[in-house]
């Protein structure tokens, strides 16, 4: 995975996997503390803690068609060699949380790359599911929310490549928008 | 600064993608549409199958092509990723390997637009449930 934003497109598919209706993303950007986290939470039916531990392991899947599974251990490798690590929370019933934890500052760490490509992607080939994403850096925030989109576009589908393309275009204006406030 | 895309611009446009979508149900039946399904777990998008997708939904859009284009799951081909299926209406699915926008472009044009296979086809057989 060369950058955060496919690493959240393959991390989603997890949580749509597991039957999660709403899924949370937030990519969380301190100065301060040099510290890059991706937090991807979703409510889907969520793992016991056995499964948690074995997640990890590139061997572990429940995929049928192939026996690797290396989502998880991708992005754990990533944060790793970017001088942080990956936490995942869960339980039966109440969802899952996966954080990822990035020096900002550090050599490895990956670049941001395409996410408003990757978020309106995802919202708009998944029209039943609903997607948050909030990007902080420092004290500014910008909120895309699906709900919201959906309850603007009334009859109109969110999967019309129209309407893909005007929501990429639009998180990557106000992302853009973002970067360019006073950081502190 | 200049003006960024906002909710209230999109309220503005939804009446001009409304009247886009009428148009295109007017001319064609749903089940003439073309389906494509790009194969989006780990494998396909470590190997580009992003760039594909996005390349699949802007440009059948641009060249009038009604399609659905849609996500999927590995096939099992993991090798040949990034794959995608074509399914024209009425016919059976085809299965590309190594697809990339070149690869991409060319399928639109000769197996979408004018039904003539492609080279790069990964030969299956399986029935969709």
């Amino acid at each position: 995975m060369k950058d955060i934003a496919l690493h959240i497109m393959d991390i989603v598919q997890n949580s749509i996997s597991a039957g999660a209706t709403l899924i949370i993303t937030a990519v969380l950007e301190d100065k301060v503390e040099d510290n890059l986290i991706l937090i991807i939470s979703d409510n889907g039916r969520g793992m016991d803690q056995e499964t948690v531990m074995k997640i990890t392991d590139p061997y572990y899947t429940t995929r049928t068609t192939r026996s690797v599974g290396l989502g998880i251990p991708l992005l754990r490798h990533s944060a790793g060699q970017a001088g942080g690590g990956l936490k995942i929370t869960s339980s039966p019933g109440q969802g899952t949380s996966i954080t990822a934890t990035f020096r900002r500052s550090h050599f490895d760490c990956p670049p941001l790359g395409d996410i408003p490509g990757v978020i309106s992607l995802l919202a708009g080939c998944n029209p039943s599911l609903d997607f948050v994403y909030r990007h902080v850096i420092g004290k500014s925030v910008y909120v895309f929310d699906t709900m919201e989109i959906k309850e603007v576009l009334e009859k109109v589908p969110i999967s019309d490549p129209a309407v893909i393309s005007y929501m990429k275009e639009m998180i990557g204006e106000n992302l853009e928008e973002l970067l360019l406030m006073p950081e502190t | 600064m200049k003006k960024v895309k906002s909710l209230a611009d999109l309220k503005k446009m939804k009446e001009q993608f409304q009247s886009n979508i009428n148009l295109r149900e007017k001319s064609e039946h749903p089940e003439g549409l073309v389906q494509v399904k790009v194969a989006m777990a780990t494998c396909g998008i470590a190997s580009g199958a992003k760039d594909v997708m996005d390349f699949m939904i802007t440009n059948l859009e641009k060249r009038n092509i009604d399609a659905i284009v849609t996500q999927t799951g590995c096939m099992g081909y993991c090798y040949a990723e990034p794959t995608i299926e074509i399914r024209l209406p009425g016919q059976d699915p085809v299965v590309y390997g190594y697809v990339d926008v070149k690869k991409a472009d060319e399928i639109i044009e000769k197996h979408i637009r004018q039904g003539e296979l492609v080279d790069g086809i990964i030969p299956i057989n399986y029935e969709t449930i």
